[in-house]
């Protein structure tokens, strides 16, 4: 069974691989500083069980699960994290507060023999993916893939959000990428202030609206800085007059 | 300090049928006198719109101008004085409305006294009753306001305190401490030391004794020494102070928190080997010091904002020395310069 250690200190990771040596069962394929060397381990690895660390450099945890594709089971490690140890409880094959004891590491690992099968827990990870919505003061920024990189994309600038189907496309000045959530997932994490969702598939940046057009007959246009144009419907409209105070 | 509010509408209501009932009990009176159904209704409805705009007057003014105790005589005073204006008022109207009618002017005349009665009564009551609903109402709001000020210093308080303990920083230490003993229990024993000598110093510093600069200095190496066993070999620190301004003092726990920035984001939120800089020097009766740390502009932008958590430092400063030119901070090829200047003498 394949394992990876992600955590950005190196006694952390110290520990674990110390309280693995009796699980011979269990391969720590690699240990990964950061978000970054994280996602690439586990897309080459594939590993079937990860240990990660919330708070690291640039990414957190979360962030970079996000971008993971079929991800594996997780056990967490945090030292103090108030805004989702609820989700941890649901979903996670368990969450470790440091310090932890070994005794509170192997009920982990019976936590994890205990889940039947390694995919049932790998479906749990998905749904604590998305039930964990950052609140509007940790979302000043959104993780996207880009190829096989990672591109932080600070929320000022983001022009507009334009839903598709299963995911949506962010715009900004230097062009649009794809994120695996939903228009609701954007609208609860993103400052209601700043992102108006005006439209079922829009959602634009107020602070960069230079006019508001009528546009055929019930509807407007919201026109943006860069030229841009994004519809806006009768509901929507009141929400913009309501948060541009019109 | 907020208005308190108009009379509301069932007030506004019972003011209006008060006055239609009083006219109408005027009117009654007059015709019963003798005046025509004319007389009496133009009689009784001026004197009483008049009068009622007289105490709307008085009522309206104690919502803007509230007398305190010692005012009460004088308020009833200027009833006093209203009330005789309002005879007045009244008397030359309807004298010149009904000029020719003789009986209608010596009623009038001789009425004159119960009119001043009853309007002096009448705008005495107003008054009064507009004084105390008033006076209620501010006090009212007063105990709001403390209520709310109490809740607000309570809680400032205790995020103070929850601050102070720096939770991420206790928690992760004290797993690096987890970790080293089994495969290095001396260096697990030193980091032990470090930490309780740093947690006495967080809790020991009263905001009123000045420390000398070296004893916050060693504080602070301390704090940086902890976070370089945390973090392996990716931090190096850099402190360079000369020995004139090791002598000079500072409020304590002052530069902690600029420290605790130039880690936050040179530290926790980048992925190189980096090094934090403190260097202090005497600069003719100030004590100058700068902390510089890497940041990473991709992650963090430092024109957002008052130079992120410094906000605390500058608001301290200027409790301390009146001053809000104290605290500056620059950007210099993705480096971020914090320079603080603490005044020897206040």
């Amino acid at each position: 069974m394949k394992t990876l250690i992600i955590d950005d200190e190196p006694l952390a990771r110290l520990l674990i691989k110390e309280y693995l040596q009796p699980y011979p069962e269990v391969e720590i394929v690699q240990e990964c500083n950061d978000g970054f060397e994280g996602l690439k381990a586990i897309q080459q690895h594939q590993p079937e069980l990860i240990f990660l660390d919330i708070q690291m450099p640039k990414i957190n945890g979360f962030e970079m699960l996000e971008l993971v594709e079929q991800p594996p089971a997780v056990i967490f490690t945090t030292a103090y994290d108030e805004y989702a140890i609820r989700a941890f409880e649901s979903h996670a094959v368990d969450y470790l507060l440091k310090p932890f004891s070994k005794e509170r590491f192997d009920k982990a690992m019976e936590k994890w023999k205990e889940s039947s099968h390694a995919v049932a827990a790998k479906a749990n990870t998905q749904a604590l993916i998305d039930s964990v919505v950052p609140t509007p003061s940790q979302a000043n920024r959104i993780v996207v893939k880009l190829g096989g990189k990672i591109k932080i994309i600070p929320v000022d600038e983001i022009l507009y959000l334009e839903g598709a189907d299963d995911y949506v496309k962010i715009f900004t000045k230097e062009g649009s990428y794809l994120k695996n959530k939903t228009m609701s997932y954007f609208e609860l994490s993103l400052d209601a202030q700043q992102f108006v969702r005006t439209h079922r598939s829009y959602i634009v940046n107020v602070q960069l609206i230079t006019r508001i057009e009528p546009y055929e007959k019930d509807g407007h246009l919201a026109i943006l800085k860069s030229g841009a144009q994004v519809p806006v419907s009768k509901t929507g409209y009141g929400k913009l007059k309501q948060v541009l105070g019109l | 300090m907020s208005r308190p509010k108009a009379f509301n509408t069932k007030i506004k209501i019972a003011f209006a049928l008060w006055w239609t009932a009083w006219a109408a009990l005027q009117f009654s009176v007059l015709w019963g006198y003798g005046l025509t159904i004319v007389q009496a209704t133009v009689d009784s409805l001026i004197s009483n719109w008049l009068l009622a705009g007289c105490c709307l007057l008085i009522a309206n003014n104690m919502r803007y101008y509230l007398p305190g105790k010692e005012k009460y005589w004088y308020v009833l005073a200027i009833s006093l004085a209203l009330s005789l204006m309002w005879l007045l008022v009244v008397r030359v109207i309807l004298g010149s409305l009904f000029k020719g009618d003789l009986s209608y002017s010596a009623i009038l005349s001789n009425s004159l006294l119960i009119r001043f009665g009853v309007g002096l009564l009448m705008l005495e009551m107003v008054t009064a009753m507009s004084l105390l609903w008033y006076s209620q109402k501010e006090q009212k709001n007063m105990e709001e306001r403390k209520n709310d000020a109490e809740k607000l210093t309570k809680e400032a308080e205790l995020f103070k305190l929850r601050q102070q303990l720096q939770p991420h920083f206790l928690f992760n230490s004290l797993n690096s401490i987890n970790a080293l003993i089994a495969v290095k229990p001396g260096e697990a024993r030193k980091m032990i030391e470090q930490l309780s000598d740093f947690l006495r110093g967080t809790l020991r510093k009263e905001d009123q004794q000045w420390v000398n600069l070296s004893e916050e200095l060693q504080y602070l190496k301390l704090y940086l020494d902890i976070e370089k066993v945390r973090f392996g070999h990716r931090l190096s620190d850099e402190i360079d102070c000369d020995a004139s301004a090791a002598a000079m003092k500072v409020p304590p726990m002052l530069l902690q928190p600029i420290v605790e920035n130039a880690i936050k984001f040179g530290l926790y939120d980048t992925i190189d080997d980096i090094v934090i800089r403190i260097s202090a020097h005497a600069n003719n009766d100030q004590l100058e010091v700068v902390v510089e740390n890497p940041f990473d502009p991709e992650t963090s932008n430092p024109k957002q904002g008052t130079g992120f958590g410094l906000s605390s430092v500058r608001r301290r400063l200027q409790l301390l020395y009146a001053r809000s030119d104290l605290l500056n901070t620059r950007v210099e090829a993705n480096h971020f310069i914090t320079s603080v200047s603490i005044p020897q003498t206040i």
